[in-house]
């Protein structure tokens, strides 16, 4: 018997039993599609997430008071307290390290912001004139600490402040107050809306000398970075430690954090999510291969004459498996390939109503989801066919 | 050319033993029409089932065709099948999803012989077995003669030198069961080894050699001089 009569011999078989085919591709390409789609969610998720985390800045370091290692030295360590403020001073010194493009102190704190007879606490972030190219964050009118105004008590307003305070004039030039100080209004932030649950369209900036004296305090919350490129960002951390433990006496007291390392982390466990949900939606390919076997194992019970007839005209054992075989085959393939098709469309319907997830199945999903479906397909019609290429003709053509 | 020698056969119900069959010599020449009577029981199926490579016999030998067949591999016993023997079945065995021609063209499919060929040497069988106009129906859709006419049909169109046939009109009424008998007799004219197993007298009487069965031994052997 050739190989292309043993496919088509089973192919219509498969044909004929229409009912029980078609609830077998059904339950295989929901197997399939169930990969297809949550692989394509779980992986979409990843992906927004990075493109959330590259948009807050390039070639980011991020310093920040304390030390996230535990060590003997100092009793303050258990209480989360720290030695030394990071200051201004710091943030100087590491202005000189050669590898550094810019950076920027950071001061963070709420105050009551009044204009205009209106009145609202927001988020005042004070730092100096590179926090906006180092946050990708961009001037929509006006500028901010312009050079030679490095001291004035200039702010920048979020888009939806600027809205809200002043929504019929320009607000540039505006005079306003943040608790007791009074500021000029020398620019207004782009509307970007939220990124890493941050809306940087409701804050406003001053300068970090400002800041401090309005929070009534000398230290940093952090120093954001942005090293000149990708490969010296590690170098950029290791001068950023000696520069500051010299200047702390000694102490290495201070924690940095590159954009590089926290990306990798997310990706690594939204990466493992994605496996995991995989995983899971291959757990229903194995049900549907059980279910194959059940089905081919009626089958073959139900076939057991014409088994016999078969062997009686002349098939050999070998000719038999291969008929059970390839019908299995057709079936999880045809499943497969269908549940690829159902999967690729749910992706999509997930893309149009959710447009900021990328929800793509990533190849290797698909891949692997259709390999585990015939895989699966396969192994379950081995006992069967192989059952019925060992029934004894005599007794499989006496049954009635 | 069928010579079995010293057959037994055995079947374990429970602790009991059953001598299906019981120390059988028989010789059948080339062309030979043959029935094999005896009640129920009387081990004339396990016979014919030995005969055609369905059933091992425990101990004795078996020459087809100056071939000794005991010992050929389960492959090898098919191909036989394939090429020598021709089975017709009581209830026909016909593949309750296949059309007629389809169900002839099995054994064409199992040799390996291409579409093309398969598709002139059914038609010929087809026409041989006035078939033509039934081709494309289900057995469901076809009476018991032209079922039985499907089935011989299947047996013949691999050319087998054997026909074995297990009470071929046990399910026909007495007029299509001659018919049919008619056509496994033309068969036989044209130089087809016939074997009929059958508990019909009238019928076993038909054959030129007529063997009488009991209890898993040969009783009688007797050859009608009248044709």
């Amino acid at each position: 018997m050739t190989l292309s009569d043993t496919l088509q011999t089973s192919f219509k078989t498969v044909l004929s039993y229409r009912i029980r085919s078609l609830l077998i591709v059904l339950a295989m390409a929901l197997g399939v599609a169930a990969v297809v789609v949550l692989t394509a969610l779980g992986d979409g998720a990843r992906n927004y997430i990075i493109n959330q985390f590259s948009s807050i800045g390039t070639n980011l370091l991020v310093v920040l008071p304390g030390r996230a290692e535990t060590a003997g030295s100092f009793p303050g360590a258990i209480l989360g307290q720290t030695p030394r403020d990071l200051t201004l001073a710091d943030a100087q010194l590491i202005g000189r390290i050669p590898q550094v493009k810019r950076y920027a102190p950071l001061n963070v704190g709420a105050a009551e912001l009044s204009a205009a007879n209106r009145l609202r606490e927001v988020t005042v972030l004070g730092s100096n004139t590179n926090l906006i190219p180092i946050r990708h964050m961009q001037l929509a009118q006006g500028n901010f600490l312009a050079q030679g105004s490095e001291n004035s008590a200039q702010i920048v307003l979020g888009a939806k402040i600027a809205q809200e305070f002043f929504p019929r004039s320009q607000a540039i030039g505006q005079r306003i107050r943040l608790n007791d100080s009074r500021f000029l209004v020398s620019g207004v932030l782009a509307a970007q809306g939220e990124s890493m649950g941050f809306n940087t369209d409701e804050i406003v900036i001053i300068p970090i000398h400002h800041a401090q004296s309005l929070f009534n305090t000398t230290s940093l919350f952090r120093i954001l970075i942005e090293a000149k490129n990708h490969s010296e960002i590690e170098s950029v951390k290791h001068a950023v430690l000696s520069v500051l433990k010299q200047s702390h006496d000694g102490e290495e007291d201070i924690t940095v954090i590159t954009q590089d390392a926290v990306l990798a982390t997310f990706d690594r466990i939204l990466h493992t999510m994605t496996l995991a949900v995989a995983g899971i939606a291959a757990i229903s390919l194995i049900v549907a291969g059980i279910l194959i076997m059940n089905v081919m194992l009626i089958a073959v019970t139900q076939r057991t004459t014409e088994i016999g007839l078969l062997k009686a005209i002349g098939a050999t054992s070998a000719n038999i498996r291969y008929l059970f075989f390839a019908e299995a085959i057709w079936l999880s393939a045809a499943g497969a390939i269908l549940g690829f098709f159902l999967g690729q469309f749910g992706s999509w319907m997930i893309r149009i109503a959710y447009p900021l997830l990328p929800a793509w199945s990533p190849i290797w999903a698909s891949t692997a989801g259709i390999a585990v479906a015939l895989a699966t397909g396969i192994l379950a019609s081995l006992f069967p066919a192989s059952r019925a290429a060992r029934l004894d003709p005599v007794n499989a053509l006496s049954k009635r | 050319m069928i010579r079995l020698t010293a057959i037994t056969r055995t079947f374990h119900m429970g602790d009991q033993a059953v001598h299906a069959l019981n120390d059988i010599n028989l010789y059948i020449g080339s062309g030979e029409y043959v029935s094999i009577m005896g009640p129920s029981g009387s081990g004339k199926s396990t016979l014919l089932n030995i005969i055609g490579l369905l059933d091992r016999p425990d101990s004795g030998s078996y020459e087809l065709d100056n071939r000794m067949i005991i010992d050929l591999s389960e492959t090898e016993q098919a191909q036989v099948r394939r090429e020598k023997i021709g089975f017709v079945f009581q209830s026909f065995h016909l593949v309750p999803r296949l059309t007629a021609a389809e169900n002839i063209e099995l054994p064409l499919i199992l040799s390996g012989i291409p579409q093309k060929q398969r598709q002139s040497r059914v038609e010929e069988a087809l026409q041989a077995f006035e078939l033509m106009q039934r081709a494309n129906h289900r057995p469901a859709e076809l009476s018991g003669g032209q079922r039985q006419r499907v089935a011989i049909a299947r047996a013949t169109v691999m050319q087998p030198s054997v026909i074995l046939a297990d009470e071929p009109t046990g399910n026909l009424d007495h007029q299509i069961g001659s018919e049919v008998m008619a056509l496994l007799e033309d068969l036989h004219h044209r130089g087809t080894t016939l074997i009929v197993v059958t508990h019909d007298r009238e019928l076993g009487a038909r054959a030129h050699r007529q063997i009488g069965m009991r209890d898993g031994k040969i009783l009688t052997d007797q050859s009608n001089d009248a044709v």
